[in-house]
């Protein structure tokens, strides 16, 4: 048996929901019991011959009143069920959403977006099972067998007896089913899994596999790896299966004792047919509950390890951007990185960069370049300044004002970033210009797409502004993304710019006048830049080479040509 | 019910299994029938007090059905899964053989990998279809009729009554399910793409929306789209449990329906109490052949419809057809035949409103090496998909060894080639599993001597695996560098005449750019090679430098006369030499 310990604690949000489906569940089995007694009666009357239209009036009007009854009360069940499923369902996906966004980029990491976003829709849906049908089940195995037992022996002692000797029978089956999902079936279905995983990869290195001439030989192999991994699940499920077994074996065969031990007692004499007869009637219904939680069982289990990498998911640490009482970005932005020390949770592996003594200084009006190999740390440097999270050591202050006191609203205003590849979202190009400025009007997109130089992309669009983007709309090529990314930033009108400068595409229409755009973008601006170019390096006020997380040059270009460090090799390599 | 049919055929060699199946399930229904009827018998019987020699045969049959219906569904358990995961290898073997001269020509492109993950779903949901689609209403089928039998002994009523029940219960709400579900089921398929979609923009595109300040609106976006999916859910959930419950309560009013039709045979005493009570239980019992069906109708809804997507996959033509007689490239390859020829090639893809190459000339002697560089989307990806012949319908001429391309099997014309691309494929699994692709059965001595020549042997050597070593999710283990040159080291070991190299250094940083390059250049020695790139490094050591522009050739040259020319390539490597990339 299992319990998520917390799934359940999200599920007593909906007791009512729930405790409503259990109890029209223990209604369905009551009015199962009142169809028994009527069909008794009604088998009685026959047996005696004193079966009439009268005489059955009574049996048969409660008959179809109990049908009604638990007829509504069936969907009843099923309704409230998946009410309260689906509430908790939206309840979880409205926290988790929240949380992911609390989380921030760097928390996330880059590879897995795939599966966190899987985890966000699918994964939150897997619950259900668990929800609507696993855990109503559960409390209706526990009760209605008892509860059935009780009925039992009000007419009839000793079956009741029999029928009680099966239920520690019970927990010995739970214990089996248990034993079903035991570390050797657990490992069959991970490795059904990875099978699917594998076939997944196969498919998706059809052209691969195609070039190197590989087909014959993968279909084979797909063909032989499922043959035998089939051998050795059906190994483990024949024993993982015995425990349906018992359950089967125990339900037919107590039904049996019970036929036969109330038939031997009427043909003496020692009990009446219709309590025999009733008895015989209510002996399956004691097992129907187990069943049903058995068939449940599976289907639940994937909403455990859905809930698993939800909640491990909730229970990461957000950081704490904002620190109260907070105030206004101050008018004077004199940036300062002092001792900053950053490191990235332990999964992301060893490719994240830390961040270690980092001590810099951005002039109000001017632009800082960071420069360094792939990987130094650079964009670890720009997060924090955008404050996707905090330094682990060390602060960052703005004229002064520590940034997590800075009102974190006013501050993603105040500072606005360019990707070097900006996310396209589903919505018309506008909407995409617009992302910092929601409420910016069409003139001033205009603008900025003119500003930024993706007018002519825009012109050669076949709706302009309006046309859709992202899955089933139209795609940019990356040059052209890289100008929607500046147009961003020219509607966004902040005074402080935080630009991962585009990478070099050969198209020299693309190309001609990005650098121009950059400069006007530039100008005015307190700006960190990632820099790619020399010519970008030249005219940035200072430049800082990072390496290793770690700041080993700082100065004008024509400082550090003259100091013959690091820089001086590196444009001498040009 | 075209995607019934194509399931149904699929199942063909399965038969004997789905045979047995229905079998034991029937079996199993059956020994509840049997059960329940043999004890309302005895019951019945015993409350006349005969001698107890006359109840001998029911306790016998009671005890008999008892034991027996466990070991029937038992049995039926076993046999159902294992079918699964035949059908589950069936599908996969069917789907894979149907994919593969299908890419990547008509899936999309040469890296559209991606699509395909959710055909590979559709697949494991049709997993169940034998199962928990097909068997049971033919189980139902087959107890029915002899439940329908059985009731034929004691009256025509009861046995039209439970025939009625079967068909009203069994058929009718599966079917009235099926009819419902024809307006929903696509409601929900979109809502939950919707929710798909949203979540993904939500995660992938949180820098941005962090930096505006927009995660909010994409945290409301995703909500509301799950919404518009739990919704449509519940509303599905509550019809599918009043049909449900309405078949429920049509088998339990077939009860009363006896009953009452029973009434005067009983009263004239054709029919007994005993022979009422026995029918009575065995309807109970044997409404557990219906029960499955509702549910098997929800799971056909949905398989049917993941079957309509893998039939959308794998219905389309081929692009490329192999002669009948196809011609094999001679080996050792012809020194005085030009490796490659293009002669005014144009080619536009299906549905493309301008062509993707247009009027390339172009002739690649042996043992000669080629550049051709251009922007994105200037034609490059459309050489590579035609010279390794996954398309055809191209105009002008494209010979190989001094022969049409098309009088070559494809699988010929591919190994002519050793591809090195950015996005070369690496599997989840050892480094050694890897390079054996290329030259299955290769020896330890032989990959040690490719790695060697792709610069990676110290790289393995350090690895505590060595070549036993696990890269990872398609490589992610790895670093760029080592898996690019992983990449190189299958290609030396393919041993194919022509290297095709596809920008193989895209996201590289500079120094391991240099890295591969060298590795590169070592195994070209000797090798007809042909580099696509939008990088413009060590440019001087090609033979011819060929400039595309949007499907044009715009320059042809080599280095030095092409910096002369003062043209486009000009302007590319200064756009290129304004880039500051630092070791």
């Amino acid at each position: 048996m299992f319990l998520e310990r917390r799934l359940l604690d999200e599920a007593q949000v909906e007791r009512l929901l729930l405790a409503t489906a259990v109890g029209c569940g223990l209604g369905v089995a009551f009015a199962t019991v009142i169809q028994a007694w009527a069909i008794a009666r009604v088998v009685a009357l026959a047996l005696a011959k004193t079966l009439t239209g009268s005489s059955a009036r009574q049996p048969f009007a409660i008959f179809a009143a109990a049908t009604i009854v638990r007829a509504l009360l069936a969907w009843g069940r099923t309704a409230a069920a998946s009410v309260a499923s689906q509430r908790l369902k939206d309840r979880l996906r409205q926290r988790l959403a929240t949380h992911i966004a609390e989380l921030g980029p760097l928390a996330l990491g880059g590879e897995q977006t795939g599966e966190l976003a899987g985890t966000l829709s699918e994964g939150i849906e897997r619950l259900d099972a668990y929800v609507s049908t696993y855990l109503p089940q559960l409390a209706l195995a526990a009760g209605i067998p008892i509860g059935i037992v009780i009925l039992v022996a009000f007419r009839d002692l000793l079956s009741a007896a029999v029928l009680l000797v099966t239920i520690p029978v019970i927990p010995m089956f739970m214990v089996l089913i248990g034993g079903a999902a035991s570390a050797k079936s657990r490992r069959q279905w991970t490795e059904l899994a990875r099978l699917g995983a594998h076939f997944l990869e196969a498919i998706q290195g059809l052209t691969t596999l195609k070039i190197f001439g590989r087909i014959h030989d993968e279909i084979g192999k797909i063909a032989t790896t499922s043959e035998q991994f089939r051998e050795a699940t059906m190994g483990v499920l024949r024993i993982a299966f015995l425990s349906a077994l018992t359950l089967e074996l125990v339900a037919t065969i107590s039904t049996a004792v019970v036929a036969v031990q109330v038939g031997l007692r009427l043909l003496y004499g020692k009990l009446m047919f219709e309590p025999a007869f009733f008895v015989l009637l209510l002996a399956p219904e004691v097992y129907g509950p187990l069943r049903a939680l058995g068939a449940a069982f599976h289907p639940g289990t994937q909403g455990v390890a859905a809930a698993e990498r939800i909640f491990e998911l909730l229970e990461a640490e957000a950081p704490h951007l904002e620190h109260a009482p907070t105030v206004p970005p101050p008018p004077e932005l004199h940036i300062r990185f002092e001792d900053v020390g950053f490191s990235y949770p332990q999964h992301r592996g060893e490719r994240a960069a830390a961040l270690d003594g980092i001590t810099l200084e951005i002039v109000p009006g001017t632009t800082l370049a960071l420069a360094g190999p792939t990987g130094a740390g650079k964009s670890t440097i720009a997060a924090l300044l955008l404050r996707f999270a905090v330094p682990g050591h060390g602060r960052i202050t703005v004229d002064g004002v520590p940034l997590e006191e800075i009102e974190l609203g006013a501050w993603r205003r105040t500072c606005a970033w360019v990707p070097q590849r900006p996310f396209l979202f589903a919505g018309s190009i506008a909407d995409n210009v617009r992302l910092a400025r929601p409420d910016a009007g069409m003139a001033a997109v205009e603008r900025a797409v003119a500003a930024a130089g993706l007018e002519p992309v825009v012109m050669r669009l076949p709706a302009g502004l309006e046309t859709q983007l992202g899955e089933g709309g139209a795609g940019l090529s990356g040059g052209e993304l890289q100008r929607l990314a500046l147009a961003r930033a020219f509607l966004a009108e902040a005074p402080c710019l935080v630009l991962d400068e585009p990478a070099a595409h050969l198209d020299p229409r693309l190309e001609a006048d990005l650098g121009a755009v950059m400069s006007r973008l530039l100008d005015g601006r307190t700006a960190l830049v990632i820099a790619h170019r020399l010519q970008t390096l030249r005219t940035a006020g200072r430049i800082a080479i990072v390496e290793a997380g770690r700041i080993v040059e700082t100065g004008t270009h024509e400082e550090l040509l003259r100091s013959g460090g690091v820089y001086a090799r590196m444009v001498a390599a040009e | 019910m075209r995607e019934l049919r194509a399931l149904l055929r699929l199942a063909k060699p399965l038969l004997p299994g789905i045979v047995l199946a229905v079998f034991l399930g029937t079996a199993t229904v059956s020994a509840g029938v049997g059960l329940m009827a043999a004890a309302a018998w005895l019951i019945a019987t015993a409350s006349f007090h005969p001698p107890l020699g006359d109840l001998q045969m029911a306790i016998v049959a009671v005890r008999f059905f008892g034991v027996s219906r466990g070991a029937f569904r038992y049995a039926e358990r076993v046999v159902t899964h294992s079918m699964t995961f035949r059908v589950l290898a069936r599908l996969r073997v069917w789907f894979f053989e149907r994919l593969a001269p299908l890419v990547p020509a008509r899936t999309g492109g040469l890296y559209s990998g991606d699509l395909l993950a959710r055909a590979v779903g559709d697949i494991e949901s049709l997993e169940g279809f034998f199962v928990r689609v097909l068997a049971p209403p033919l189980t139902a089928l087959v107890a029915g009729t002899a439940l329908v039998i059985f009731f034929a002994f004691y009256g025509r009523a009861p046995a039209l009554i439970e025939a009625g029940v079967f068909l009203a219960a069994g058929a009718g709400i599966p079917l009235a399910a099926l009819a419902l579900a024809r307006r929903d089921g696509p409601l929900i398929t979109g809502a939950r793409a919707a929710l798909g979609r949203a979540s993904i923009e939500l995660v992938q595109g949180l820098p941005d929306l962090v930096a505006a300040g927009r995660t909010r609106d994409a945290v409301t976006r995703a909500v509301g789209a799950g919404r518009r999916l739990t919704g449509a859910l519940r509303r599905r959930a509550v019809r599918d449990g009043a049909l449900e419950a309405a078949a429920g309560t049509l088998a339990q009013l077939g009860i009363l329906a006896i009953f009452l039709a029973v009434l005067p045979a009983i009263r004239s005493g054709r029919l007994s109490g005993v022979g009422l009570a026995v029918i009575v239980l065995a309807a109970l019992a044997g409404f557990e052949a219906i029960e499955p069906l509702p549910s098997a109708a929800a799971s056909f809804r949905e398989q049917r419809s993941a079957m309509a997507r893998l039939l959308e996959i794998t219905g389309a033509n081929p692009a490329v057809t192999d002669p009948p007689i196809p011609l094999t490239i001679p080996a050792p390859w012809p020194a005085d035949l030009p490796a490659i020829v293009m002669e005014h090639l144009r080619f536009t893809y299906p549905g493309a409103p301008a062509p993707a190459l247009d009027g390339i000339d172009l002739d690649i002697a042996p043992g000669s090496a080629v550049a051709i560089v251009g922007a994105s989307g200037a034609g490059k990806t459309t050489i590579i998909e035609l010279l390794l012949r996954f398309w055809e319908g191209w105009e002008g001429r494209l010979e190989l060894a001094g022969q049409d391309i098309r009088r070559y099997a494809a699988d010929g014309v591919r190994a002519a080639f050793a591809v090195v691309s950015q996005r070369t494929h690496l599997f989840t699994a050892t480094i050694r599993n890897n390079l054996l692709l290329a030259r299955p059965g290769a020896a330890n001595a032989e990959l040690w001597h490719a790695l060697e020549a792709a610069g990676l042997s110290d790289d393995v050597h350090a690895m505590p695996g060595g070549l036993e070593t696990w890269i990872g999710e398609q490589g992610l283990a790895l670093s760029g560098g080592q898996r690019q040159r992983l990449a190189i080291a299958r290609a030396v070991l393919r041993d194919a005449p022509i290297l095709l190299l596809d920008e193989p250094t895209t996201h590289l940083d500079t120094v391991t750019e240099r890295q591969v390059l060298g590795a590169l250049e070592r195994i070209a020695a000797g090798r007809t090679t042909i580099m696509l790139t939008h990088r413009l490094t060590a440019m001087e050591r090609y033979d011819t430098i060929v400039v595309l522009d949007r499907g044009r050739i715009a320059e042809r040259g080599t280095h030095a006369e092409l910096l002369a020319a003062h043209g486009l390539y000009r302007q590319m490597w200064d756009i290129a030499h304004r880039e500051f990339t630092p070791a």
